[in-house]
Order: structure tokens, then C-alpha cells, then sequence
């Protein structure tokens, strides 16, 4: 097997008492769809924040590319290409749509310290930020406030905002979360014309969506790893059913 | 910006305040020239505030330390009969800078309360710096005997000259911030300021970003400062004491944070209420019907009517004087 985009081996993290990941190893091969399931207060969060390095782990290694990123900060990861969405919305409100994501692609584009030319009608970032605006559908409402979206397409926006990144690697934490059955679809449809072309960490709740677009599951259960596999392995695991898939009811 | 047609109410009467300003010595009238020249110097010291407070979120109770560097920078050299313009600004300019960095570096490690906390005591502790220097009056202060002479054009010892020098002064900063924030580092700078998390986790390293901004902010003050020791011939180290520091907030929000004009508007309404409220007939008869008050700085009988004004302001006037404005503008036009 060639050498897996993301390898993470053996992270924890904890909080106070709570062992919020426990010794957590998952590899993410190039190319694929992996996603991470499990009950609330597994733990998924947190590992994404361990991986995309806003909040260092107590322990265990995250290699990125095939270099060691433990000890980097989240804007050093996001330029070798590891960007994350959020679970619960995290875009800039007041700012106009184009402008959440032409700021996605001005940190992919040198420096900032240009302190003259306008950015709005600067070509370098209206194209590639309209682009990405393109491949979630919400090209058209460019010009609004952010803050003027529906919840879906603001979740829309989030996957935009990471795409513009031009990232090799996409943590998705949730990104159905609080949809409709109409606006997941569009989510599903989103993802699914990403597939092949980027490499993706999912989240998810939705057990439709993640059996759509899986490649491989990995399950997370009090914040240990419980299985990996593809998903006919995780359908037919008696473990999983018990510790979740049972718990939902399916 | 430029283009007339799209200017709306704010844009009109920026317009007109600037051309008022522009004209206005021409009337000969020596106190209200002198008056407004000091608003403009404070609207130059309130619009590097706004740059870092109102577009970059970062709430500095320790900005007045500035306007002290810059005006200690042409109060010592014209002790020592030193009148050199060229050396004075690039005192005012490098010492800004310097101490902006330093406190800048150590205080953008934190984030809220503890920043307004750190950037006090970084003020204060420059403060008691220039309190404590016996040579240069201590907290008597100091008498500027000469202006700051700038070869070959001349001197800006004619207060109508001075008084146009501070006026491109501020033409100028106001420009440059009107460049800055709608340029990529300004992009940066607000967009720390509305999601920092988000910012980190699309690749912006903001801590440099805002250490500059920081940085260019406390320069701009450093100007304000030297004009200031200039206009006033005389400097104490109480300029740049934590009360100045709250009024310089209080005018970026009475003007309406993080919006261009803002600072033109709230330190014209703060100088001219402190002008008349100070002069009205409240402050004589609290100063003569209260005795307890009577040795206190006349500052203190104004300041009660100006903490309502401030409350009223945050509690129904969002966005200050610019987005009364913005919406009485969108509301008639
Ligand atoms: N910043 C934090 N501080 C304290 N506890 C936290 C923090 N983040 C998460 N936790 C706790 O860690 C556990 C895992 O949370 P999380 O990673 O959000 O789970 P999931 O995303 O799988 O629902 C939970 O018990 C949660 O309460
Ligand atoms: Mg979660």
C-alpha cells in the first residue's frame, strides 16, 4: 500500500478528567473517502482539532504528507494543504460571501503584507474564491452578507472556505449538521463531485450519507478506535452494531 | 470611495467637516482656529486607535502612551535647543515603533480583558517613566520653548502653519487607513477580529499581522503626539495617563468603530461637548455650589454628563455617530 496521506498513531487528548481521544491511529490513503462515526462525545471533534492543529495532543503523532506535523500550528498545517470545516459554523458574518472565501485564497497566495492595492477587484483572489464558490453552488449569492444565508448554504460556504485552500487533504466535521433532508442532499451532492479529486476526513452523523460516500469508516466509541473497514465490514461488525450502530436504532 | 455618486449622507458631511477644516483659518478667528486645531490633532490620534481597535478588535487602554512618546520626542531635543522637525519626527516615529513592538508582542499573547489589563500597565509603566525623570519636570512637566523646525521648507512656529501641517497630517492618515483596510493586510486585520480561529485554520499566521498593524498604529499616534507638544508648547507626562487613553476610546466609539469617518466625527463631538458643557451652566454651578468639588481638575464636573452621553451612545446609538448616519441616511435617501 502506498504511504497513507494522513497517518495518525496513538493520540490522545484529554480534558480535566474526560479522555476525550484514547490512543487514536487511523490512516487515510490518497484519494479516499474515510469517515469517522461514532455517538456524541466521542471524541470526533476533538481528533479533528488534534489533526488540523489548533489544539496540540498530550500524546501521539500526526504525519501529514509523509512529514511529522505534530508540533505545527494550525495556519503551518493549512499550508501544506490540510484544511478542516467546522461543525458548528465558523465563517466571518459580516463580511460578503466572495470576501469569507477570498480570504481562504489570499492566505494560499504569498504574504499579506500588502498594505495598497484593493483586494475586491484583485483578480488573483476574486477568481480562484469565485471558482470555489462555483463547486457548492453558491456563485450567485457572491455579493451577499454571509450573515444573510440560509443555514444550508452557510454550511455550504464552510466547505467552500476550505476548498479555496486548495487543500490535499479535507476534515469535514459535520457538515450536514442541523440540515434539512432536502439541504443534505445537496451536501451529498457536493461532496460526491469532490470525490477522486481531493482526499477526505468526514464526519458525520448521517449513516445515508456516510455509507453514500465512504470509502472506509473508522468507529469511535468513548474515544477509542472500536473498528476500521470498509463499509460492508462496519455493517456486518457485531461490535459496531452494538456500541452504535445499535444505539441508533439501525 | 472617489466615486461621488455612490456617496451617501456620512460621505457628505466627512466631505464638508474636511473642507470646513480646510477653510476655516482663513476667518482669522484665532480661538476657534486653535480649538479645531487641536480636534484635528486628537482625530489623528483617534483614527490610529480605530485602525487597531475598531478594525482589529484590539481594545488598547494604554494608547495615549503614544501621543507622550511622540510629544516627549520634540520636548526633550528643544530642552537641549535641538529644533531639528527631521529629528523630532524620527524620534517620534522610531520610539513609537519601538515601543509599540515590544509592548505589542508581549500583549497580542493575550486576548480580552487581559489585553485591556497589559496594555494599561504598559502605559502606566511609561508613564511613571516620565514622571520619574527629574531633568525633564517630572510630573510638572515641560515647557516647549521653540517648534519644530523642518529645513528647507521652514518652521511651523505661525500657528496657521502649524495648524495646516496637522491638517495634511490627518488628510494623510486617514488615507493611508482608508488603503490599508481594504488592502490584503487589512483583510487580515478584520478578519482576526470577526473569527481568529477561522483565520488560523485557512493559514493566516495572524499574530504577525497584528503585531504590525499594532506597530503602524502606534507610529500614527506618535505623529498625533508631536504635533500635540508643538500646538500646546507644553507637555506632562498626564498625557499619556489611562484617562487619556478611555477618552481616546470613547471618541472611536462615539464616532463609530471601525468605519473610516468615525474618528473625524466622534473627536469633533467629544471636543466641542467637553468646549461647551465645560463653559455651560451646569459646570458653574457645580463648581460653585459643591464645595468638595471645588479643588478638583475641571475635567471631573464635564465627565458625569459625558458617562450618560456614553452610555446612551452604547445602548441605542450603534456605531456611534457614522452608523446614526448610515441609517438615518438609508432611512431619507
Ligand atoms: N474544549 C473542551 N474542554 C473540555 N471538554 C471538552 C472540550 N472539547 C470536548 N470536550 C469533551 O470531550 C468529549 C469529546 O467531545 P467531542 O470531541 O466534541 O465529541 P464529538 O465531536 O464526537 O461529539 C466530550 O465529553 C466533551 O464534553
Ligand atoms: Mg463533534
Amino acid at each position: 500500500m502506498a504511504e497513507p496521506i494522513l497517518r495518525c498513531s496513538e493520540l490522545r487528548k484529554h480534558f480535566g478528567g474526560i479522555v476525550a481521544t484514547d490512543a487514536v491511529s487511523i490512516d487515510v490513503a490518497e484519494g479516499e473517502i474515510h469517515a469517522v462515526i461514532g455517538p456524541n462525545g466521542a471524541g470526533k471533534t476533538t481528533l479533528i482539532t488534534q489533526l488540523s492543529g489548533e489544539m496540540f495532543s498530550d500524546s501521539g503523532r500526526v504525519q501529514f504528507r509523509g512529514r511529522d506535523v505534530t508540533r505545527l500550528p494550525a495556519h503551518r498545517r493549512s499550508m501544506l494543504g490540510l484544511a478542516r470545516s467546522f461543525q458548528i459554523t465558523s465563517i466571518f458574518l459580516d463580511m460578503t460571501v466572495l470576501t469569507n472565501v477570498s480570504l481562504a485564497v489570499q492566505a494560499h497566495r504569498g504574504h499579506s503584507f500588502r498594505f495598497w492595492k484593493r483586494t475586491d477587484t484583485d483578480a488573483e483572489l476574486v477568481e480562484p474564491a469565485m471558482a470555489a464558490l462555483t463547486q457548492v453552488g453558491l456563485a450567485e449569492r457572491a455579493g451577499s452578507l454571509a450573515s444573510a444565508l440560509s443555514h444550508g448554504e452557510q454550511r455550504q460556504l464552510e466547505i467552500a472556505m476550505a476548498l479555496a485552500t486548495e487543500p490535499a487533504l479535507l476534515l469535514l466535521d459535520e457538515p450536514m449538521a442541523g440540515m434539512g433532508r432536502e439541504e443534505s442532499a445537496g451536501m451529498v451532492e457536493t461532496l460526491k463531485k469532490l470525490r477522486g479529486e481531493k482526499t477526505m476526513l468526514l464526519i458525520e452523523h448521517d449513516m445515508d450519507a456516510v455509507f453514500a460516500l465512504a470509502d472506509r469508516i473508522t468507529v469511535l466509541v468513548y474515544g477509542k478506535v472500536v473498528a476500521t473497514g470498509t463499509v460492508d465490514e462496519i455493517r456486518a461488525n457485531d461490535d459496531v452494531k452494538r456500541a452504535y450502530l445499535g444505539e441508533e436504532g439501525a | 470611495m472617489f466615486n461621488i455618486t455612490q456617496w451617501s449622507l456620512k460621505h457628505w458631511l466627512a466631505a464638508a467637516l474636511l473642507v470646513f477644516f480646510a477653510l476655516f483659518p482663513l476667518s482669522g478667528d484665532l480661538f476657534y482656529t486653535s480649538l479645531l486645531n487641536r480636534m484635528i490633532v486628537m482625530a489623528i490620534a483617534v483614527a490610529s486607535l480605530n485602525l487597531i481597535l475598531g478594525y482589529g478588535g484590539m481594545i488598547s487602554l494604554g494608547h495615549a502612551a503614544f501621543i507622550g512618546i511622540g510629544a516627549y520626542s520634540v520636548g526633550i531635543p528643544a530642552y537641549y535647543d535641538i529644533y531639528n522637525g527631521w529629528l523630532h519626527l524620527a524620534l517620534a516615529l522610531i520610539g513609537c515603533g519601538l515601543f509599540a513592538f515590544v509592548t505589542g508582542a508581549i500583549s497580542l499573547r493575550t486576548r480580552g480583558v487581559h489585553f485591556i489589563m497589559i496594555t494599561m500597565a504598559f502605559s502606566q509603566m511609561a508613564f511613571f517613566a516620565f514622571v520619574s525623570i527629574e531633568e525633564y519636570g517630572g510630573d510638572d512637566g515641560l515647557v516647549v520653548n521653540g517648534r519644530s523646525e523642518f529645513f528647507p521648507f521652514g518652521d511651523i512656529e505661525n500657528n496657521v502653519t502649524l495648524y495646516y501641517v496637522s491638517f495634511i497630517v490627518l488628510v494623510a492618515v486617514l488615507y493611508l487607513v482608508y488603503r490599508l483596510v481594504n488592502s490584503r493586510f487589512g483583510g487580515v486585520i478584520q478578519g482576526a477580529k470577526a473569527n481568529e480561529r477561522r483565520m488560523r485554520a485557512i493559514g493566516h499566521n495572524t499574530y504577525k499581522y497584528q503585531l504590525t498593524c499594532y506597530v503602524i498604529s502606534g507610529m500614527m499616534c506618535g505623529l498625533a503626539g508631536a504635533l500635540m507638544a508643538n500646538f500646546s508648547n507644553f507637555i506632562s507626562p498626564d498625557m499619556m495617563g489611562w484617562v487619556r487613553s478611555g477618552e481616546l476610546i470613547f471618541m472611536v466609539i462615539l464616532g463609530g468603530s471601525g468605519t473610516l469617518f468615525g474618528p473625524l466625527f466622534g473627536t469633533g463631538l467629544y471636543l466641542l461637548l467637553e468646549e461647551f458643557l465645560s463653559r455651560s451652566a451646569l459646570y458653574t454651578f457645580v463648581t460653585e455650589n459643591i464645595a468638595f468639588l471645588n479643588d478638583a481638575q475641571p475635567w471631573v464636573y464635564w465627565q458625569l454628563p459625558f458617562g450618560i452621553l456614553l452610555i446612551l451612545v452604547v445602548l441605542y446609538a450603534r456605531g456611534g455617530v457614522d452608523g446614526f448616519l448610515s441609517r438615518w441616511g438609508s432611512k431619507n435617501g
